[in-house]
């Protein structure tokens, strides 16, 4: 009893050549098919080398492409050969010629002797496995395929829309019912017999010549009519990238293909040496029960995937430029963004970082220079302080500060008299959270002690900035987290907002605000309001602030009646 | 593409093809060792100009990669750089005394020579200081890449390019021939670049890093590009356009993901920052002949009356790819 390897083979020969002699060398039959593209030379040149061992035969040629029904024809060819010719063989176990065996050909045996009735093919409907690239899972058995998708792809894609709009739909023969899998699997000779001498098995080719892939349905559909017991899975290692083409193992794998503990695996690069020299390893005494354990595998080939499709958020480099419209995501982690505060407060970033263990910077986009916290000169990342830099690319300074500094939560202070064209990523930008507090900007210029008269124009200047700012966040795409409130509404209860601040910063290590940060004395607010007024410039983004209302102690955080519970 | 933009793009094209040739007859071949070039061989393409201190590092960090022809193209050095290569069995050098500024940079030449030997190699183009950084190259050799690249149908690899700079001054950072630069350059700006998409030839132009930051701060709009596409499944119809950042036809210039998504890049090593470094911009802003008659130069010599510190507290110590992949300055994309 032992198993036999049918081997499609069309380059990379010296590799080949090894491979089929490892498998001799485990007592293994071997039947060769080469692609009929390959020349004379090259085929007359690898059938010399394999002349010296009596168990490596040769089937017919079939032309092989990508997709296309001859590699189904390569295979029945090849197994109807190994069955006729090697009548000591149990199992046949279809590799192709960039197969490596990872563990002796021994434990493959051993394995396969335990289990003499199992089938291993990975084997799944259509209807519930959505696997396929393209869109076409079921349609690859109902429509028909006849040009190449590798080498005649307008052609392919041109028929299969014309099928589409006809509503072309072929019959399925009866009693099948379409599965598809890896193309590499291992049939008892019971199962593999029986496919081959199907009584229907005209009808059934003749549908399958045109059905896309047939490769990858084939004998799994067929095997669903004829096997004892099927496990659906492949022995042989193999994983599929975003486009469906095979990932390549290299020297750097050894280790994570070591402890694969896979019998197979595919594809390995021609030039890997070492995999070469490593596989399959020496049989051990211990381990000939292991069972193939692919978590290691899995894990990095689905990271590469996420990373090629969705890719790092909030990241800009000269492999991912998204257009921003359609990210998933401007910037990288959650910040904020405050407006108006160190106005009121003129310690607030201290206050702010203190409560919050958030870095807190000034105003990053001030006329003069970007303002990091410390009043650093540069910051994470070799960011420079310089506004000219800054501006060049106001939006990408944002995202970069973001990305560098991703470990802890930004804060920065934004007003009126700062560059603005980033309005429209903070008002877009799901991770931005965006405290206004709207007409603060009118509180410095209160305590510059400057008449009304003198710093209307500053005040309608600054007004009306923020005013564009407002209208931008309030649009109705403005996905940001935007908290507005009018200065009056603020100091009717500073500390409750600034709860809410602590809160969503510090998410659920917030504690309660014990002390408020000192409040600049805003006695004569509203009188200085009311003379900008009276000069005709109404700083209407204020809202009504009493005369009395700065002079009114800051309430005290007992709970309202309405509220239930508190912290 | 609307036909009229196609066309315009075509016809450049075949504008920068045709003066190629013409500036292909300033070529005098010096070594022609191009019969031995196999049809799957790698083949990169230089060139330089008194550059015979960092050729023997050059060769041997290209070597070491798996490059299989070095293709050169010696514009009037008078150092001896030219007889220390053309002594290699995988050398082909040419020479010539034309204008750099008046060869689109030595585009050109290299060009004309592209479409005589690159046509279906993997071309890479690169400049004397700039060393070419991929996913895995420490344990993968460049034929694994063009293997990959291959098997995805993807025609050309994007990369950046990092300057890099030592810890003090520029001109402590002693360089002695066959050194490997790094040993003393090997500080890099991790997060400060900016990226802008050309719509004409949908290229990104990255700006920023330790240029912009010292030398370009106030006036960022000229600092100088540092994206670059340097390695190429050549095809007889292309083209660079201005220096290797961009290629026509343009759709050899979309190597960024733009649905989110990572492709695969890489990274160009700059070792510029060096002792050679401050006399050598004295005189290319003497000679004018770089990009823009040598503004590049002209500022750092400005800057440069008191030796800079480029350094600072934020600069990352060059580790290796992976240091630069975790830093989002390159990506493994699907490779793995």
């Amino acid at each position: 009893m032992t198993f036999g390897v049918v081997m499609l083979v069309h380059a990379e020969f010296d590799r080949a050549e090894q491979v089929i002699r490892h498998w001799v060398g485990g007592g293994c039959p071997v039947v060769v098919h080469v692609d009929s593209n390959v020349d004379v030379d090259a085929y007359g040149g690898f059938a010399r080398s394999l002349a010296d061992l009596e168990t490596v035969q040769f089937c017919q040629r079939f032309r092989c492409e990508w997709g296309m029904w001859g590699l189904v024809e390569a295979t029945q060819a090849a197994s109807e050969m190994m069955l006729r010719n090697f009548p000591e063989v149990s199992h046949v176990f279809l590799a192709s010629g960039s197969c490596l065996p990872l563990r002796p050909v021994s434990e493959l045996r051993a394995f396969l002797s335990n289990r003499p009735k199992t089938d291993f093919i990975e084997s799944a409907t259509t209807a519930d496995v959505p696997w396929t690239v393209g869109g076409l899972d079921r349609e690859r058995f109902t429509l028909r395929f006849p040009f190449s998708w590798k080498s005649r792809r307008k052609l392919f894609d041109r028929y299969v829309r014309l099928q589409q709009v006809l509503r072309v739909k072929r019959r399925i023969p009866a009693g099948l019912v379409p599965h598809m899998g890896s193309q590499w699997w291992c049939l008892t000779r019971h199962t593999l017999g029986a496919i081959l001498n199907d009584p229907k098995r005209r009808t059934y080719d003749r549908y399958f010549r045109r059905v896309w892939i047939p490769d990858e349905s084939y004998f799994q559909t067929l095997a669903r009519l004829h096997a004892k017991r099927i496990q659906s899975r492949s022995l042989t290692l193999s994983k599929f990238d975003f486009q469906g083409k095979p990932h390549i193992f290299y020297n750097d794998h050894a280790e994570i293909l070591r402890r694969s503990e896979c019998f197979v695996a595919r594809k390995i690069w021609p030039n890997a040496g070492l995999l070469y020299r490593v596989f399959p390893r020496q049989p051990d005494s211990q381990l000939t029960d292991a069972k193939p354990n692919t978590g290691k595998v899995d894990r990095i080939f689905g990271r590469a995937l996420e990373r090629r499709t969705r890719g790092r958020p909030g990241l800009y480099m000269q492999s991912r430029f998204p257009n921003v419209a359609r990210a998933n995501g401007i910037t990288a982690v959650p910040f904020s963004v405050m407006q108006g505060f160190d106005c009121l407060f003129p310690n607030f970033e201290k206050w702010l970082s203190g409560q919050t263990g958030a870095q807190v910077h000034g105003h990053i986009y001030a006329k003069d220079k970007a303002h990091f916290a410390g009043d650093a000169p540069i910051f994470s990342g070799a960011l420079s302080d310089s506004a000219v830099l800054r501006d060049y690319n106001a939006a990408g300074f944002l995202t970069n500060l973001v990305w560098n500094a991703r470990d802890t939560h930004q804060c920065i202070m934004f007003g009126p008299d700062d560059t603005q064209s980033i309005r429209w990523l903070l008002a877009h930008d799901t991770n931005a959270r965006v405290w206004v507090i709207t007409g603060a900007w009118s509180i410095p210029l209160f305590l510059s002690g400057k008449p009304a008269g003198k710093v209307r124009a500053e005040a309608a200047r600054l007004q009306r900035i923020e005013h564009k700012l407002l209208k931008v966040l309030r649009a109705p795409d403005a996905h940001a987290r935007i908290q507005i409130c009018t200065l009056a509404d603020f100091l009717e209860n500073p500390r409750a907002i600034l709860q809410e601040v602590v809160d969503e910063i510090a998410g659920h290590k917030a504690k309660e605000v014990s002390t408020l940060p000192e409040m600049a004395d805003l006695t004569g607010l509203a009188e200085f309001l009311q003379e900008l007024k009276n000069q005709g410039m109404h700083p209407f983004l204020t809202g009504d602030i009493l005369a009395d209302a700065e002079k009114r102690p800051p309430p005290t955080s007992e709970p309202k009646s309405y509220v239930v519970g508190h912290k | 593409m609307g036909a009229w933009t196609s066309y315009r793009l075509r016809m450049r094209r075949k504008r920068w093809k045709l003066r190629a040739r013409r500036k292909g007859r300033e070529l005098t071949a010096v070594q022609d060792r191009t019969h031995s070039i196999r049809p799957t061989d790698i083949i990169l393409f230089c060139t330089f100009r008194n550059e015979d201190i960092r050729l023997p590092f050059f060769l041997q960090y290209y070597r070491d990669l798996g490059v299989n022809h070095f293709i050169f193209v010696d514009n009037g050095s008078d150092d001896g750089g030219a007889d220390y290569v053309s002594g290699d069995p995988d050398v082909s050098l040419w020479k010539t005394d034309g204008a750099y500024g008046r060869s689109r940079y030595g585009i050109d030449w290299l060009t004309y020579l592209q479409d005589k030997y690159a046509h279906g190699h993997w071309a890479l183009t690169v400049d004397v200081d700039e060393f070419f950084v991929y996913p895995f190259c420490d344990t993968r050799p460049i034929r694994a890449l063009a293997d990959w690249l291959e098997a995805s149908e993807v025609r050309s690899f994007g990369t950046m390019m990092l300057d890099m700079y030592p810890k003090g001054p520029v001109a402590a950072a002693v360089y002695r021939r066959g050194d490997d630069p790094f040993k003393w350059a090997n500080w890099f700006d991790p997060g400060n670049y900016t990226i802008k998409l050309n719509d004409l030839y949908r290229n990104l132009w990255i700006q920023g890093g330790p240029r912009a930051r010292v030398f370009f701060d106030d006036k960022p709009s000229q600092s100088p590009a540092l994206n670059k596409i340097p390695f190429v499944k050549w095809d007889r119809s292309y083209t660079y356009v201005s220096s290797t950042h961009m290629l026509l036809p343009r759709g050899l210039n979309l190597v960024y993901g733009q649905n989110g998504g990572e492709k695969s890049s890489g990274v160009l090593l700059h070792a510029k920052f060096l002792n050679i470094f401050s006399k050598r911009a004295l005189e290319e802003a003497d000679r004018a002949e770089h990009y823009s008659h040598g503004r590049e130069y002209k500022s750092y010599v400005t800057e440069n009356d008191t030796d800079p510190e480029i350094w600072c507290q934020w600069s990352e110590q060059y580790i290796n790819w992976r240091q630069l992949e975790a830093l989002g300055l390159m990506s493994k994309g699907n490779w793995a």
